[in-house]
């Protein structure tokens, strides 16, 4: 399986803008299913980009997130062919990293 | 008794047969089917009506007709929604069956860049093909159990055809049999039917009513709405075939759906497709 992340850093001058997609069910908990049975919640707790080891966003999220999150910021320093480590934990115990060289 | 057995089928087809051709002549008496003149009509009546639009713009559907939508829309596909799907349809693609075989084997040109072929007229058959009904019959020929015409699966694997096939002009054939040309017609019959409780042809929409408003969505014009299928659909949070397009189309309008790759769906592709000829594939697409 491919990573559920997808990422793009672009450094401009002296900030760094980052894009990510993340593919996760963001199950709320409140939604049926065909059956009318509830789909158990399901979503990601804890969002984390990290420039060289050191934390620049950090995201606590919750059921209101919707189905493969997008995010888009900008952070201060960064240049190109530094490493931006992307990662996620869920409600499940589940989690995905990856990490991207900045461009 | 075995007697009849043969002789009630036999005397069904030459009655069908009858009807076939007292219908097709009944078409061919009224109005002779052109399909090329019809291609042509269909394209013009796009270009006199938008004429600010330009022609290749057409498969962007509702983006070429509202600014503000195609900012949005090129933000989006600077990470586009469909990527998940293209790369899962890259993966089944290219994974081999139980048999060994792949969904390559199935195809001309192992299945690479033929998007803008199909839906083609199987003259064997003596009906449509299209792309979705290939993938499942390839499945099936190769022992797997077919898969939901709808989404998914089948959504990932035409996205990944379609991306492959990318920017190539529509080219749909109707070949010199009466059957293909039935086919078309009955194609466009199905096109411009009014139905369902609201009394709305697929042509009401698309034909009188592209850029308009339905609620909060703005109209896809019909010319080349098929060139960028399948597509991610933020309303479905997800991905979609053409089946799901013309299953909700119809539930939309309060008319009961068909069979995904029925009969009437099948000659409905294979019309508008072939009135898209010439305009670039530019699936998998996203809409809002």
């Amino acid at each position: 399986m491919a990573s559920t992340i997808r990422v793009r850093a672009t450094a401009t001058g002296d900030t760094t803008e980052v894009q990510a997609l993340i593919q996760h069910p963001m199950d709320s908990g409140y939604v049926k299913d065909a059956k009318g049975q509830l789909i158990p919640p399901h979503f990601i707790q804890q969002l984390t980009f990290e420039h060289n080891g050191k934390t620049v966003f950090l995201a606590d999220w919750g059921p209101a997130v919707s189905k493969d999150p997008y995010v888009k910021f900008a952070f201060k320093g960064g240049a190109k062919g530094d490493d931006l480590k992307i990662s996620w934990t869920d409600n499940k115990g589940a989690s995905d990293s990856l990490t991207a060289k900045i461009q | 008794m075995r007697v009849r057995h043969i002789l009630r089928p036999l005397a069904a087809a030459i009655a069908a047969a009858a009807l076939t051709c007292a219908a097709a002549s009944a078409i061919a008496a009224e109005t002779p089917a052109d399909p090329a003149a019809d291609a042509k009509a269909f394209q013009k009546y796009f270009t006199d009506k938008f004429p600010k639009v330009k022609y290749e713009d057409f498969v962007n559907g509702p983006y070429s007709m509202n600014e503000d939508m195609r900012k949005q829309w090129q933000e989006i596909e600077q990470f586009p929604p469909y990527e998940f799907a293209l790369d899962a349809g890259k993966e089944m693609f290219s994974k081999p069956f139980k048999n060994g075989k792949t969904y390559a084997d199935c195809f001309p040109n192992g299945g690479i860049g033929i998007r803008q072929n199909y839906p083609y007229f199987d003259e064997k058959e003596g009906k449509v093909v299209t792309l979705e009904l290939a993938l499942n019959r390839c499945r099936e020929a190769n022992g797997e159990a077919p898969i939901s015409y709808v989404k998914d699966d089948m959504a990932s694997l035409t996205a990944y055809m379609a991306y492959t096939s990318r920017g190539k002009p529509m080219s749909i054939k109707i070949p010199n049999d009466p059957r293909a040309l039935a086919a078309y017609e009955d194609g466009k019959r199905y096109f411009y039917t009014r139905r369902g409780q609201l009394n709305f042809s697929c042509a009401s929409c698309h034909v009188q009513s592209p850029g308009e408003h339905i609620r909060a969505e703005t109209l896809a014009p019909a010319l080349g709405i098929l060139n960028a299928m399948p597509i991610y659909r933020s309303e479905w949070s997800g991905m979609g075939t053409i089946s799901r397009r013309f299953t909700s189309c119809n539930s939309q309008t309060r008319a009961v759906p068909l069979e995904p790759q029925s009969d009437e769906y099948r000659d409905l592709e294979y019309y508008l497709s072939y009135v898209s000829n010439g305009l670039p594939i530019s699936g998998p697409g996203a809409r809002p």
